[in-house]
């Protein structure tokens, strides 16, 4: 399906007001992950607001689609995106880390059921969204419905990913679809210092992936990769996207600093300005 | 003298006694599970044959995961599969699985609560020749400090067999350790069995007990030859089967502790962190009772037969006989 202008308008308004909610959750909570969530909040627009088969008032809807989220401390994405998509009210991402609250420093699915899994430790989601999948072909679902992973680029230090990624080539796994952060930075700075991940087209093809390059930010071919990635049909693909860690923040942006910290009063202030007038190109309307 | 009331096999006591691998057990009961429940799924890293997944394989090829050597992958693969309303069985070695992966089984199995099973084969000390590097002494204690799992040890291949169907139908996480060597029939298909159930299976003839043995796993029929032959000595003990390492029969414990006032706990295992220091904390909170510990002494294994590992390491009939007389004279 072809993305017009104006869908496209209205996916950018909703990533900007899931920016914000980033912003302000993280400003309250006083700890968490800002880099990550920011450069993904476009790819998760995108599927909480078009892609995903889903209905966030019957979030245990069977036939729905999954997403399986492996690298967790991005997790303000995925609540202020869930919030906004309906899971629950928007005020409830205030609590974000806090005593009891359904929405853990990184996601535990005792506390919100209707995630698919928890996570933090990283590595594991992608053999998760492998054993999903595996199971949905046992049934015979593998036509209805794709199961989805999104995954850091990080997070191929880890063994376990490329066990999943042997696994998935080997059985030729076709509603698998995984969504790799390309934002290049790592705790310990720029991930081709800390742990070179290039060529990492070559290494995924090699594991009898289908391997689709797309800019994470842009709306139009993202939605297109993803239909490309639907119709393969012999092989699970990877959409490796390229995103800027920290993006919409300009300040925050590319900056591996920015991977495990949250904004403080003043850096929140600045960041909440800069998204209201999208970039100083018009006129805040709320503060 | 046995239980006459649970059944047990009444050739026990036979030179020619039956001996079967308790992990022939598990394999037995997984092709039972899967014929009764086509949810159940089977997944192995590399060790279909030993670890006797290899029944399931064959009569269920649709429903069985190959996964290679990758045993993070096994059990993440396992909560994936169980996410979708699959009932997953995956094996490999203990030293393996739970050995290599215990943050995956953590994190993606017990904190997301997902009921896969967790078969480690080859525990213990018996494993033999292969060596210390094979022999798992550590996995009762990796998995019974996490939330939401099971941990269970059956004495033999028929309660294997028992706990593997009814582990299907517990909704949780479990872990079930098995041995690898052949090891006498103790039970029947009659002896009741239930998880978080403890039962006698060896008593005096007449009045009470002066030493409770709380065994758990392969070297049951040990503790039995040496309650046989205490008897002999003048000695009266009770034989308690202990298969359900988590959850805990604290009632049971409580009330052999009660009457006997000395108990020696038996396992293949490490005393740090095992069955015996399960016991330990339950008495201490209950019912303080002086307990001698028979398992490996914070050491590692190494190549050499079973039987002379099992003596080696201080876990043989002799020495059970001698800490039932160690804790008899500590009593108070």
């Amino acid at each position: 399906m072809f993305l017009s202008d104006a869908k496209i308008k209205d996916l950018e308004i909703k990533a900007n007001d899931i920016r914000e909610s980033i912003i302000e959750m993280l400003l309250e909570a006083g700890s968490g992950h800002t880099a990550g969530p920011l450069g993904m909040a476009d790819i998760f627009t995108l599927f909480y607001f078009l892609i995903l088969k889903h209905d966030p008032k019957n979030p245990l809807w069977d036939e729905r689609d999954r997403l399986v989220l492996s690298n967790g401390h991005i997790c303000p994405v995925l609540y202020a995106t869930m919030a906004h998509a309906g899971y629950f009210p928007i005020e409830e991402l205030k609590t974000l880390r806090k005593f009891s609250t359904r929405l853990q420093g990184h996601p535990h699915r005792e506390y919100m059921p209707w995630l698919e899994n928890s996570s933090g430790p990283l590595g594991a989601g992608l053999s998760q969204a492998v054993g999903m999948a595996l199971a949905d072909r046992i049934d015979k679902k593998d036509k209805d419905r794709f199961i989805y992973c999104f995954m850091s680029d990080g997070e191929h230090d880890e063994g376990n990913s490329w066990e999943a990624i042997m696994l998935a080539g080997k059985n030729k796994l076709r509603n698998l679809i995984a969504v790799v952060d390309r934002n290049n930075i790592q705790i310990d700075g720029f991930t081709e210092n800390t742990m070179p991940l290039e060529p990492l087209v070559d290494k995924w093809r090699a594991f009898n992936w289908h391997v689709i390059e797309v800019s994470g930010h842009d709306f139009r071919a993202i939605n297109e990769a993803i239909e490309e990635a639907q119709a393969i049909y012999e092989k699970p693909t990877v959409i490796i996207a390229h995103t800027i860690p920290g993006k919409g923040v300009h300040e925050f942006e590319r900056d591996y600093k920015w991977h495990g910290k949250p904004p403080n009063p003043e850096e929140a202030k600045m960041a909440l300005n800069e998204l209201r007038t999208l970039g100083g190109k018009i006129k805040s309307e709320h503060q | 003298m046995l239980n006459p009331n649970l059944k047990l096999n009444p050739k026990i006591f036979n030179e020619d006694v039956e001996q079967v691998p308790i992990r022939k057990g598990f394999g037995q009961g997984l092709l039972l599970a899967g014929e009764q429940d086509s949810n159940v799924v089977a997944l192995c890293a590399d060790l279909t044959e030993s670890t006797q997944m290899i029944f399931f394989k064959e009569k269920f090829p649709e429903r069985f995961i190959e996964i290679g050597v990758a045993e993070q992958n096994l059990v993440t693969i396992a909560s994936g599969m169980a996410a979708m309303g699959k009932i997953p069985f995956c094996s490999s070695y203990a030293m393996f699985s739970p050995g290599r992966n215990w943050e995956q089984i953590r994190t993606t199995i017990a904190y997301n609560d997902r009921p896969v099973k967790i078969v480690g084969s080859h525990a213990g000390i018996s494993v033999g020749p292969d060596g210390g590097t094979h022999q798992a002494l550590e996995d009762i204690a990796l998995m019974r400090v996490m939330p939401n799992m099971d941990v269970l040890s059956p004495c033999d291949a028929i309660e294997a067999k028992k706990m593997t169907l009814l582990l299907t139908n517990t909704g949780k996480p479990a872990y079930i350790r098995l041995v690898r060597e052949k090891t006498p029939i103790i039970t029947t298909e009659e002896t009741p069995m239930q998880i978080g159930k403890a039962e006698i299976y060896w008593m005096p003839d007449v009045g009470l007990a002066q030493v409770g043995i709380i065994v758990t796993g392969g070297l049951f029929y040990r503790a039995l030859l040496a309650a046989k032959e205490l008897e002999v000595e003048g000695i009266k003990t009770k034989v308690m089967n202990l298969s359900s390492i988590k959850p805990i029969d604290v009632e049971a414990i409580v009330t052999l502790a009660k009457e006997t006032k000395a108990l020696v706990t038996v396992e293949e295992h490490q005393v740090a962190g095992g069955m015996g220091s399960v016991i330990a904390e339950v008495l201490v909170k209950n019912y303080p009772t002086p307990i001698e510990f028979i398992g490996v002494q914070d050491k590692f294994g190494q190549s050499g037969t079973p039987d002379e590992l099992v003596e080696h390491y201080g876990m043989g009939k002799e020495s059970i006989k001698e800490a039932v007389r160690k804790v008899l004279a500590r009593k108070i």
